[in-house]
């Protein structure tokens, strides 16, 4: 659109392999226009590499809007760059003063082995859903879809929590590496609807433990992960796992169950 | 030779798919786990595909290319589907959603099909439902609807802007919930490249692992391709970077037949391409053509900004060409008028390839806080995107590559031309004619897998002769030597010009001879152009590194690869299909007033291609028979 064309200098994080060593190397990005997206201006870079012959540097993408929750880069240290509330590929390169200096880094986590430069292994993150973030139901002989009546706050809570991409960001800005916000926006999604009651407590206690089974560190309640999440996940819910799961405990130990959450079968 | 047995079942329409479901043979529950079927892709149709297969007592062997397959490019889907459940007593009905769809789809689908498929889709919102699907409810506590383009009913449900995600991320719990159970095995970041045949039946798939670069056989009783729609072949679409149409096109090669690959679905509402730089395309959604309002300067090239161009001095075209549906007018027919609105030199924006979509009637009507609360998200995006702000200045948009209603042929019971193979969701070409309403491919990939697939693979699987399974199999390992020569020759060329350099240039000529308008000359010069373009491509380009490791250059070049033959598939179906319908618009075939000229005496059928090796495709003919909805002229005038 502008005929302004920008420079940066990257500082890119390169690893050949899960088990080499990686280190920092610099490139020139040229020819940056301000309407471009950070990863297109990365494809500009691997598209001059290619040109000499070197391998493109390897980072993870795919829907480029925002939503499939491929696209994961420490961007000047931040998870997802510097704006609040989006990811990687909806960073534009209109934020960045021309000649600036950008690192970029992939998601820091032991329970995300690097693969290869920018990207890292996120199978840990389908393992804790494997263990319990599902409704056991099975296909065909469900119930009309209005015979249970869902009140509008109640779904749009459930709505909220849903909306996580599984990208992983919080688990990069933790320090303690927790998937903490992760398994809560699932947890919650499920707790908050009336499908989702019956395996609380079994849902709850499996996810968290598959979670420390997996090598993520506990919350250790500084609320960096909402601060990166590109969809805004509130650590309210975190607020709501740690009921569910002291309710488990409670169901599980054989004593009445706690009062339903304010939410619960409200309609 | 092909043979095509659409195998629809007789008598009354209504009645068709709950007599088929009686007279198919079931397997029992011992069999059923001594059988593996494998599954590739997990969007909306293979994960519904997978988990229910699973669930039955099948084993499952499941793959996708992606990291997880909860990525898959379902998870982008906006708007929402449909289903004819008539919550809202506004006159729906199976038999509507039926006729709306066959009628939206010019004709070009079968009703058979399409009839099962709108049977179905009021299953598919009560077990959305039942997975614990966050739909938007009333204040009462209902489900709610919205209406979406082409259509005059509200049957849409939808998850704010993120229907396909939820609807996903729904058929990917339950997937979970099958993998956990060890019914199914989940095979992510692997990649189909080739496909195994054993006695003429599909037994099998060639595939990479992208971490470790390995390529391996895997072997099953049968196999179904949930592998999505090949809209990047125009290199610019509004679908993820990975889509892709290697898995239906190896399958082509082997024999499987090809139907309708032209027609194309080109989206009315992407925004417009901003540069050389551009990778893709970013819709925008179809529910904002119920408020927005699309209009262009009266006056070529009027450099006016927006608000100073008067009403008088204002086009709006959908509204005046098509009054009765005004804004809200399919996808086929509202693209096409933005480009005729374009061509005329109308545009606007960089390059005059814009319309405005304009709010500010709405705003004006009904405030800013209700557009705001309805479409804010996309107001965010087009925001983040341009630089602008909607609110204050109208939407430019323009039409994009956007869904494939063509694909692998397949009969009623989703089964392709090659034995045990099937094909379901975007991937098939089934349900959606030659043109696809809004909020129906989720429609069609849940039916698919949750509900029709399920049924039919087991009656395949009841009645053919199968072999014992046999990894090492002669035919598995040629399959994968051929794999492994192919990813050799890739690398040995060492060329200058990267795979990006190949498919723009493709995407390109495709755009241009057979996009939103084609014609002979522009066809047969794309048919010489292709060729050239791919001996270059095999002559010159240049793909790094290794292929037994991760190397996302190498898968890329394999599509562009396989984007490069397919092409010319693509545009030989344009060019023998002499009409207008749908989304194929004919140049030729028009009339006075710049609408399609459909030709039923002629080109009612499916064009099903078979391949020939170095030869042109063979075309075969479905005859395409309407007992129950008398063709008509399709007018939204
Ligand atoms: C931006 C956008 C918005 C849309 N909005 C709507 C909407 O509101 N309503 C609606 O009804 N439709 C909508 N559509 C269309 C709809 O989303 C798709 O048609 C549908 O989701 C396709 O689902 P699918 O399961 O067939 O394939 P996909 O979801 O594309 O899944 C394909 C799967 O196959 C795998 N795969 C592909 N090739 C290979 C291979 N060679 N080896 C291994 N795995 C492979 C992938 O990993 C993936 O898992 C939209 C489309 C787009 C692009
Ligand atoms: S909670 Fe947020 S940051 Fe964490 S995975 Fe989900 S979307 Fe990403
Ligand atoms: S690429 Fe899909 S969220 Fe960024």
């Amino acid at each position: 659109m502008t005929a302004h064309v920008m420079k940066f200098t990257l500082k890119i994080w390169r690893q050949s392999g899960p088990n080499e060593r990686g280190r920092f190397v610099t490139y020139e990005a040229q020819d940056v226009s301000p309407g471009m997206s950070f990863l297109e201006m990365l494809d500009g870079v691997n598209q001059r590499l290619l040109g000499t012959g070197e391998e493109p540097v390897a980072f993870e993408q795919d829907c480029r809007e925002g939503i499939c929750g491929s696209c994961s880069l420490v961007i000047n240290g931040i998870p997802h760059g510097p704006d609040q509330g989006i990811t990687t590929c909806q960073l534009y390169m209109r934020r960045f003063s021309d000649g600036a200096h950008i690192t970029i880094e992939p998601w820091r986590a032991k329970a995300f082995p690097i693969l290869k430069d920018l990207v890292v292994d996120r199978s840990a993150l389908d393992r804790i859903m494997q263990a319990g973030g599902y409704v056991s139901v099975n296909t065909g002989g469900a119930v009309d879809g209005n015979v249970l009546l869902i009140g509008k706050d109640q779904a749009e809570t459930a709505m909220d929590a849903a909306s996580c991409i599984g990208c992983g960001a919080c688990v990069a800005a933790c320090k303690n590496a927790s998937a903490m916000l992760f398994v809560a926006a699932k947890v919650s999604h499920l707790s908050t609807l009336p499908q989702g009651r019956p395996e609380r407590a079994r849902r709850v206690t499996a996810m968290l433990e598959a979670m420390d089974r997996e090598g993520f560190g506990s919350c250790g309640n500084q609320y960096e992960c909402e601060a990166v999440c590109p969809k805004n996940i509130s650590t309210r819910f975190i607020a709501v796992l740690n009921r569910e799961y002291l309710r488990a405990g409670i169901v599980e130990s054989g004593r009445p169950s706690e009062p339903e959450s304010p939410h619960a079968e409200s309609s | 030779m092909t043979r095509l047995d659409s195998k629809i079942p007789s008598g009354p329409l209504e009645s068709k798919w709950d007599r088929h479901r009686f007279s198919e043979k079931l397997v029992s529950p011992t069999n059923k786990r001594k059988l593996t079927i494998i599954v590739v892709g997990t969007g909306l149709a293979g994960a519904s595909a997978a988990s229910t297969l699973g669930q039955l007592g099948y084993h499952v062997e499941c793959f996708c290319f992606h990291d997880s397959a909860r990525r898959a490019h379902s998870i982008a889907a906006q708007g929402g589907i449909n289903a004819a459940k008539n919550y809202q007593d506004d006159g729906d009905s199976v038999g509507r959603l039926f006729y709306d769809t066959i009628k939206g789809g010019d004709f070009r689908s079968r009703e058979a099909n399409v009839y099962r498929l709108a049977q179905v889709s009021t299953q598919i919102i009560d077990q959305c439902v039942a997975l614990g699907i966050p739909f938007a409810r009333e204040y009462g506590g209902q489900l709610a609807n919205r209406s979406f383009g082409g259509v005059q009913v509200s049957r849409t449900f939808y998850c704010r802007g993120q229907t396909g995600q939820q609807l996903l991320l729904g058929a990917y719990s339950a997937l979970c919930w099958q993998i956990e159970r060890g019914q199914v095995t989940m095979h992510p970041r692997t990649e189909l490249l080739d496909l195994i045949l054993v006695d003429g039946q599909a037994r099998g798939i060639v595939a990479r692992d992208l971490v470790t670069g390995r390529i391996s056989a895997h072997t099953a009783h049968a196999v179904v391709l949930a592998t999505g729609g090949y809209s990047n072949v125009y290199y610019l679409s509004t679908n993820a970077s990975g889509c892709n149409v290697t898995a239906t096109y190896r399958a082509w090669k082997h024999g499987a037949a090809f139907a309708n690959p032209c027609f194309t679905q080109i989206h009315p509402t992407a925004i417009p391409p901003g540069g050389a730089h551009q990778a893709k395309l970013t819709l925008m959604s179809e529910s904002l053509r119920n408020d927005g309002r699309l209009w262009v300067p009266r006056v070529p090239s009027d450099q006016r900004s927006p608000g100073d161009i008067p009403a008088a001095d204002r086009d709006y075209f959908l509204e005046r060409r098509y009054p009765r549906f005004g804004n809200l007018a399919p996808r086929d027919i509202a693209s096409r008028a933005v480009k005729v609105a374009c061509d005329e030199g109308h545009g606007v924006g960089p390059g005059g390839q814009g319309v405005y979509l304009d709010f500010s009637d709405v705003i004006e009507q009904q405030g800013l806080e209700v557009v705001r609360e309805r479409y804010g998200n996309l107001f965010d995006m087009y925001h983040r995107i341009t630089g602008e702000d909607a609110y204050q200045v109208p939407m430019r948009i323009y039409p994009a590559p956007h869904y494939t209603m063509g694909g692998l042929w397949v009969d009623y019971n989703l089964m392709s031309t090659i034995p045990g193979l099937f094909v379901i969701g975007e991937a098939n070409f089934a349900d959606h004619g030659a043109n696809r309403l809004g909020a129906s491919s989720l429609m069609q990939g849940l039916a698919d897998g949750y509900f029709i697939l399920p049924y039919t693979i087991g009656h395949y699987l009841a009645t053919a002769r199968l072999l014992p399974l046999l990894d090492d199999h002669a035919e598995a390992r040629e399959a994968t030597r051929l794999v492994a020569t192919r990813i050799n020759r890739l690398l040995a060329v060492k060329g200058r010009r990267t795979a990006a350099m190949f498919h723009r240039e493709l995407g390109a000529l495709l755009w241009n001879h057979c996009g939103m308008s084609r014609h002979e000359g522009g066809l047969t010069s794309a048919l010489r152009s292709i060729p050239k373009l791919r001996e270059e491509f095999w002559r010159d380009v240049m793909v790094p590194g290794a292929g037994d490791a991760f190397n996302q250059e190498l898968e890329y070049a394999g599509r562009v690869a396989d984007y490069l033959e397919f092409a010319e598939l693509l545009c030989h179906d344009a060019l023998h299909r002499q009409e207008s319908c749908g989304a194929h618009f004919r140049e030729e075939y028009q009339t006075e007033d710049g609408e399609p000229r459909r030709d039923d005496a002629h080109f009612a059928y499916v064009a099903a291609w078979e391949y020939r090796d170095r030869a042109e495709p063979v075309l075969h003919k479905e005859p395409l028979a309407f007992e129950f909805v008398p063709p008509t002229m399709r007018s939204y005038q």
